[in-house]
C-alpha cells in the first residue's frame, strides 16, 4: 500500500496498556525516528524492544515496541505496535508524534481493509468491515467537501497561497530561465518568506493548542478531601437545566466518563467515578492518583469546606495545582466559616451546593478562564483537532528542513522539494490537493512565451 | 487475405513522423512515410532551436532510446547553451540554436539511407478501416495503400487555417496543402475532434538590424552535445549569437490601438491557444502593468543561399495575429529594428486534433486497432514533444505487429513517460507543452542520467547498436568503480591532510572519513578529490558520481516516493471491467473511469475527479471480483 497508517488500537483509558499500531512500508522507519533504544530498522522481525518515544527532545513515554516485518503480519505490510502506559495524554501524544512524522490517521476499518486487499484474510472474515468501509467512504467524501469551510480554511489557504507564489516563481525561473524581467528567486527571498511563514504557522499551532480544550471539551477534574462536597457540586452542575450527562468509556480519543454541557461549554469530567466512589466510601483518593489527574486536566476545580479548618491535605492539593488553570470552590458557605486561607488565592468562588448558591458564578468563572466569550464572539481561527495540529506541525518541520537545506547551500531545485512537501501537507489539512495548481498559477502570474 | 503492401505507414513528415518512420524501419518493418512535400520533411516552422528546460531532456531521452533528434540537432547546431546551471542538477537542460537549412537536410539524408523506408509525396484524405482495425490509407487521388499499422503524425495540417487579422486562409504552414477530410473521417470513426490554435512571430532581414542597440546573447564556452555519441559538429568559437531587445511604450500603444484588428481580439479565432505561448497582444493586455517585454533575435540559418531561412531573424516573444501593415509598424517601433524588413509575416494557425484521452499509453487509439497517433494531432506543441511521441508510436506499432509488450515509460523513468501519461490520463485543454514542474520526480529525470535511465530499454527494443551499448556499459562500470573507490578510500586527520583541507577551505577532521562522505560537504567538488586519489575518469562519469553522492538523501527520498507510485501502478485493472457493476462510486468518478479506462490503480488515481474514496472502493471491488488475481 502506498502510505503508512496509524491508530490507537485499544479502547482508550480502558486497561493499563494502550497500543498504538502502524502499518505500511515506512512504519518501522517512522517509529524509529522518534524512538530511543535499539535501531528498530536493524532488529529482527517479530521482536519486542524496550525504549522511549520522544517528540523532539521531550520523552513522552516508556514503551515496548513490537516490530513485525512484512509479509508475515496481519496486513502483510510492516507493522509496528507501540505498547504504552495507557494514559490518555501519553497515548494521544504518541499518536500525534506518529502523525507528525509522516503517518496518516487510519480510517475506520483500514487495517482490515489492507489485510483483505493484500490477501491476508478472506471475504467472509472481512465482510462487515468492508461494508463499514464502503459506507464510510461515502461519508468521507461528503466530509471532505463540507469540512473546514470558513476562517481556518482561509488561513491555511493564505499559507498555501504564499507558498504557491514562491513555488511558481521558482518554477517559472526554471522553466523560463531567460526571462530577465522576471525576478529570480534568491535563497534570501526564500529565507525571508520562510521566516514569516514559520512564525505564523508556529503561532497558529500554539494558539490552537490553547483553544483545543474549548473545541474538544475542557478536561475537568474536581479535587478535594472526602466530604467537602465534590459530588454534590458535580450533581449541582448536572442538575443545571440544560446539562447533559453521558457515560462513555473510551469511545473517543479521550477517556471521558461524564460530559456536561454548560451554556455551550463542554466540560469533560475526568474520574467522576472516583468522586462518586469517595462520596460513599469514605476514602481519599490517594495523592499519587490525583497527581496524574492534575497533569491530564485542562481545568482543576479544588473544593474546600468552609465549615472546616484548612488541613495539611488541603494545602497539599492547593500546592500541587497552583500552576494549573484552577478554580477554588469554597463550599458550604451556608454553614459557619471556619476556613482560613493562608495566602492570597485567585479565582475563588463560594458556593452552597445545598442551597444552590454560587453555581452561576462558577460557570462565569470557567468562561472567563477560557476566554470563551471572546472566542465565541470573535470567531477566532484555530485548528480544531489534533489531526490538523499534527499536520500543521509536520508542515512546520518541512519548512524548517527547507531552511536547513538553504543553510547547507543545497541548490534551489532541491530546496523546492521541501517547500512542495509543506505545500502538500497544508493542502492535506483542508483536503485540497490539485496537481496543476502551481502550473496554473505560473501562467496566470508570469508573462512568458514565444 | 490480401497481402499488405507495407507493415507500417506513417502519415506526416514532421518531427514525430521522422522518428516514427525511422524507428519502425530500423526495427525491420517495411515502412512508408507519406508527406505532402518532401522538401518540408523535418522542417522547423517555428523557433530555430531545439531543447530547453524539460524539452532538452526529452531530446537526450530520445537519443538514449535510439531515436534521431539528438544526433540531428547536433549536426545542425550553431549555438549551444546549458540552461539552469545555477539552479541544481535536476533542472539543467541543453538548448541548441539549430540551423533551419541543415536540420531538415540532414534528417532527409538519414531517412533516405534507411533500407526499409520509402518516402512518398501525397496527401492522405481517408483511412481503410475494417472491423475496427486499420488496413491502410486512401490518398486524395483515391489511390489505396494497404498496411498492417498506420501512424498519424499530421501536425497542424488537419483542416488548417492560417489567420492574419480578419483573414482566414485554408492552408498549412508555408502555403502548403492542408488535409481537408481526414479529421472528418476520424470523427466518423468516433474520435472527438478539438480545434487548437498556435502562432508564430515575424521574421526580419538579418542585414537590416542595428545590432548596437541590442545586447549580445552568446553560447556556452564549453563544447556540448545532445547525443550520447558525444560527437560535436560545431566549434565553440564559431557559434552564432542571439540578441536581446525589448518592446517599449510605442509598441504597446500600437498594439492597443489596433487590438480589434488582430484575429484574437477581433473574435476571428475558434481554436484554443496555448497558455504558455501568448501572443504579444495577449501579453500587453493581460500584463498591462509591464512596461516592456523581452524579445530574442534568433538567426534561422547560417546558409545564406537558403532562400527561406538564409537571411532571416526570428523574433522570439513577438508572435501575433495582427494584419501585415500593423506588423510593419510594430516591428519598426523596436529599438534596432527601425528600418527592418519583414521577410515573413507572423501568423496564427488553427488545426484539428483528437482527444488524447482516446489513446492507450502505447499511443495506439482505443477505437481503431493498430492505428497510432503522435505529435500535434494529440494536442501537444513543440518539436521535442512530437519527436518523443513519434519514437514511442513507431516502437509500439512494431511491438504490436510482432506480438510484443508495448514500451510504456513510467513517470519516474522519463519526461516522455510524463508527457504520454498526462495525455492519456488527463487529456488537454490547450496545446500541451512539457514543463519540469509537470514531473513529480524530476530529480530522477535529469539531463545527465537520461542514458542510464533508458539505454537498456532502447537495447531491448532493438534500436541501440552494440557499439553504443558497449560504451554505455563502460560508463556504468566506471561510475560504479569510482563510487566504490570513494567509499573505500578514507582520509584521516594527519598533518598533511589537515593542511590540504585548509587549502580547500573546508573544516578540519576529528576522525577518519571516507571520500564518499567527504564529497557531501557543500564546498567540496569531485575534482577536489584529485588531491587524494587519481581521478582518471571522463567528465560525465565524474559529474554523475558527484550528483549521486552529493544529493543522495534527496534522490533516495524521490525514489521512495516513486516506489509508492509504482506499487499502485503494478495493481492492474482488467480491460473488461464493468464500472457500472461497482457500487458506491461517485457518479463523476464512474464517468471518468468509463471514459479513460485506466490500466492500473495508479493511473486511475491520477484522473481528476476520481477521489481516494473511489479508489478505495475500486480496489475492494477488484479484489472481491477477481479474488486472488
Amino acid at each position: 500500500m502506498e502510505d503508512t497508517i496509524v491508530a490507537i488500537s485499544t479502547a482508550l483509558g480502558v486497561g493499563a496498556i494502550s497500543i498504538v499500531r502502524l502499518s505500511g512500508k515506512d512504519a518501522i522507519e517512522i517509529v524509529n525516528n522518534c524512538f530511543e533504544g535499539k535501531d528498530l530498522t536493524k532488529v529482527n522481525s517479530h521482536t519486542i524492544n524496550y525504549g522511549y518515544i520522544k517528540n523532539d527532545e521531550e520523552i513522552i513515554d516508556e514503551v515496548l515496541v513490537s516490530v513485525m516485518k512484512e509479509p508475515r503480519t496481519y496486513t502483510k505490510e510492516n507493522i509496528v505496535e507501540i505498547n504504552c502506559h495507557g494514559g490518555i495524554i501519553a497515548t494521544n501524544k504518541i499518536l500525534e508524534t506518529m502523525l507528525e512524522n509522516g503517518a496518516r490517521l487510519a480510517e475506520p476499518g483500514e487495517f482490515t481493509k489492507r489485510a483483505f486487499l493484500n490477501g491476508r484474510i478472506d471475504l467472509v472474515e472481512s465482510e462487515s468491515v468492508m461494508d463499514l468501509i464502503e459506507s464510510k467512504s461515502d461519508e468521507a467524501r461528503s466530509l471532505a467537501i463540507s469540512s473546514l469551510k470558513g476562517n481556518i480554511s482561509n488561513l491555511i489557504e493564505e499559507f498555501r497561497d504564499n507558498l504557491k507564489q514562491l513555488l511558481s516563481q521558482i518554477e517559472v525561473n526554471i522553466d523560463y530561465p531567460e526571462y530577465y524581467d522576471i525576478e529570480v528567486v534568491t535563497k534570501q527571498n526564500i529565507r525571508d518568506n520562510l521566516d514569516g511563514m514559520k512564525n505564523n504557522l508556529n503561532r497558529l499551532i500554539k494558539e490552537s493548542k490553547n483553544t483545543l480544550p474549548v473545541k474538544e471539551g475542557i478536561k475537568t477534574v474536581i479535587l478535594g478531601r472526602p466530604n467537602v462536597g465534590k459530588s454534590s457540586l458535580l450533581n449541582a452542575l448536572l442538575n443545571e437545566d440544560k446539562a447533559i450527562v453521558t457515560e462513555v468509556a473510551g469511545t473517543t480519543r479521550d477517556i471521558v466518563e461524564g460530559e456536561i454541557l454548560l451554556d455551550g461549554i463542554l466540560l469533560k469530567m475526568i474520574d467522576t467515578a472516583g468522586i462518586r466512589k469517595t462520596a460513599n466510601v469514605v476514602e481519599s483518593i490517594g495523592v499519587e492518583k490525583s497527581l496524574s489527574l492534575i497533569k491530564d486536566a485542562d481545568l482543576v476545580i479544588v473544593v474546600l469546606n468552609n465549615n472546616e479548618k484548612l488541613t495539611k491535605e488541603d494545602q497539599e492539593i492547593l500546592e500541587k495545582t497552583k500552576h494549573k488553570p484552577r478554580i477554588v470552590v469554597v463550599n458550604k458557605v451556608d454553614l459557619k466559616t471556619k476556613l482560613k486561607l493562608k495566602e492570597e488565592i485567585d479565582n475563588i468562588i463560594t458556593t452552597s451546593t445545598i442551597k444552590n448558591l454560587g453555581i452561576e458564578e462558577l460557570k462565569d468563572k470557567i468562561k472567563e478562564l477560557f476566554n470563551i466569550e471572546q472566542i465565541k464572539t470573535k470567531d477566532y481561527t484555530y485548528l480544531s483537532n489534533s489531526r490538523q495540529i499534527s499536520l500543521a506541525r509536520r508542515a512546520y518541520k518541512e519548512l524548517k528542513q527547507a531552511e536547513e537545506a538553504l543553510d547547507n547551500n543545497v541548490p534551489i531545485d532541491m530546496v523546492e522539494i521541501d517547500l512542495k512537501d509543506a505545500f502538500d501537507t497544508l493542502g492535506e489539512i483542508i483536503g485540497e490537493t490539485y496537481s496543476e495548481e502551481i502550473i496554473d498559477n505560473l501562467f496566470k502570474n508570469f508573462c512568458v512565451g514565444k | 487475405m490480401i497481402r499488405m503492401e507495407y507493415d507500417i505507414i506513417v502519415v506526416g513528415g514532421g518531427h514525430a513522423g521522422c522518428e516514427a518512420a525511422l524507428s519502425s524501419a530500423r526495427l525491420g518493418d517495411k515502412t512508408l512515410l507519406v508527406t505532402g512535400n518532401i522538401k518540408n520533411i523535418a522542417d522547423m516552422p517555428c523557433n530555430p532551436s531545439v531543447g530547453g528546460p524539460a524539452k532538452g531532456i526529452v531530446v537526450r531521452e530520445i537519443d538514449a532510446l535510439g531515436g534521431e533528434m539528438g544526433k540531428n540537432a547536433d549536426k545542425a547546431c550553431i549555438q549551444m547553451k546549458m540552461l539552469n546551471t545555477k539552479k541544481g542538477p535536476a533542472v539543467q537542460a541543453l538548448r541548441a540554436q539549430a540551423d533551419k537549412h541543415i536540420y531538415p537536410l540532414e534528417m532527409l539524408k538519414t531517412l533516405n539511407s534507411e533500407e526499409n523506408l520509402t518516402i512518398k509525396e501525397a496527401m492522405v484524405e481517408d483511412l481503410i478501416v475494417e472491423d475496427n482495425k486499420i488496413k491502410g490509407i486512401i490518398l486524395d487521388n483515391n489511390e489505396k495503400i494497404t498496411s498492417k499499422a498506420v501512424i498519424l503524425t499530421t501536425g497542424t495540417y488537419l483542416k488548417a487555417d492560417i489567420l492574419n487579422g480578419k483573414d482566414r486562409t485554408p492552408s498549412g504552414p508555408h502555403g502548403e496543402k492542408r488535409s481537408n477530410h481526414l479529421s472528418d473521417k476520424l470523427k466518423e470513426l468516433g474520435f472527438t475532434i478539438l480545434r487548437l490554435k498556435t502562432g508564430t512571430p515575424p521574421r526580419v532581414d538579418k542585414n537590416i538590424i542595428d545590432y548596437d542597440k541590442t545586447s549580445l546573447e552568446p553560447g556556452d564556452n564549453v563544447l556540448r552535445t545532445f547525443s550520447f555519441d558525444n560527437k560535436a559538429y560545431y566549434k565553440v568559437e564559431e557559434q552564432v549569437p542571439c540578441h536581446l531587445i525589448y518592446t517599449n511604450e510605442e509598441t504597446h500603444k500600437i498594439i492597443n490601438k489596433h487590438l480589434q484588428e488582430s484575429s484574437m481580439y477581433g473574435g476571428y479565432v475558434e481554436g484554443i491557444g496555448p497558455r504558455y505561448c501568448p501572443s504579444i497582444e495577449d501579453k500587453v493586455v493581460r500584463f498591462s502593468d509591464k512596461e516592456r517585454h523581452q524579445l530574442f533575435l534568433e538567426p534561422e540559418s547560417n546558409i545564406e543561399e537558403d532562400k527561406d531561412y538564409g537571411n532571416t531573424i526570428y523574433i522570439q516573444g513577438f508572435s501575433t495575429s495582427m494584419p501585415y501593415y500593423v506588423q510593419d509598424k510594430l516591428v519598426h517601433s523596436l529599438k534596432g529594428l527601425e528600418n527592418a524588413k519583414i521577410l515573413k509575416y507572423a501568423y496564427a494557425i488553427e488545426y484539428d486534433a483528437i482527444d488524447s484521452k482516446q489513446l492507450k499509453p502505447s499511443l495506439e487509439t482505443k477505437l481503431v486497432e493498430n492505428l497510432f497517433t503522435a505529435g500535434q494531432i494529440n494536442g501537444t506543441s513543440g518539436y521535442e514533444e512530437a519527436a518523443g511521441q513519434g519514437l514511442i508510436a513507431g516502437i509500439n506499432a512494431h511491438q504490436k505487429l510482432h506480438n510484443k509488450e508495448p514500451l510504456i515509460l513510467k513517470r519516474n523513468e522519463a519526461y516522455i513517460g510524463v508527457l504520454i501519461d498526462d495525455l492519456v490520463t488527463k487529456g488537454i485543454k490547450d496545446p500541451y507543452r512539457l514543463l519540469t514542474s509537470r514531473a513529480e520526480y524530476r530529480l530522477l529525470l535529469r539531463n545527465d542520467n537520461a542514458d542510464i535511465r533508458l539505454t537498456e530499454y532502447g537495447k531491448e527494443v532493438g534500436l541501440i547498436t552494440d557499439k553504443r551499448y558497449k560504451l554505455f556499459k563502460d560508463k556504468i562500470n566506471s561510475i560504479n568503480e569510482l563510487t566504490d573507490l570513494l567509499k573505500e578510500t578514507r582520509i584521516t586527520p594527519k598533518k598533511d591532510t589537515i593542511k590540504l583541507l585548509e587549502k580547500l577551505n573546508t573544516s578540519s577532521l576529528n576522525e577518519g572519513i571516507s571520500l564518499y562522505e567527504f564529497l557531501k560537504r557543500p564546498e567540496i567538488t569531485i575534482n577536489d578529490l584529485s588531491n587524494f586519489i587519481e581521478l582518471n575518469y571522463s567528465d560525465d562519469v565524474k559529474e554523475e558520481v558527484e550528483i549521486i553522492v552529493k544529493y543522495e538523501g534527496y534522490i533516495k527520498k524521490a525514489n521512495k516516493e516513486a516506489e509508492k507510485m509504482l506499487s499502485l501502478e503494478s495493481k492492474g485493472i482488467p480491460e473488461d471491467i464493468d464500472y457500472n457493476d461497482v457500487d458506491n462510486l461517485a457518479s463523476e468518478a464512474r464517468e471518468k473511469l468509463i471514459e479513460i479506462r485506466p490500466l492500473s490503480i495508479g493511473q486511475a488515481s491520477r484522473i481528476s475527479g476520481v477521489n481516494p474514496a473511489d479508489i478505495s472502493i475500486l480496489m475492494v471491488y477488484l479484489r472481491r471480483k477477481y479474488n486472488d488475481r
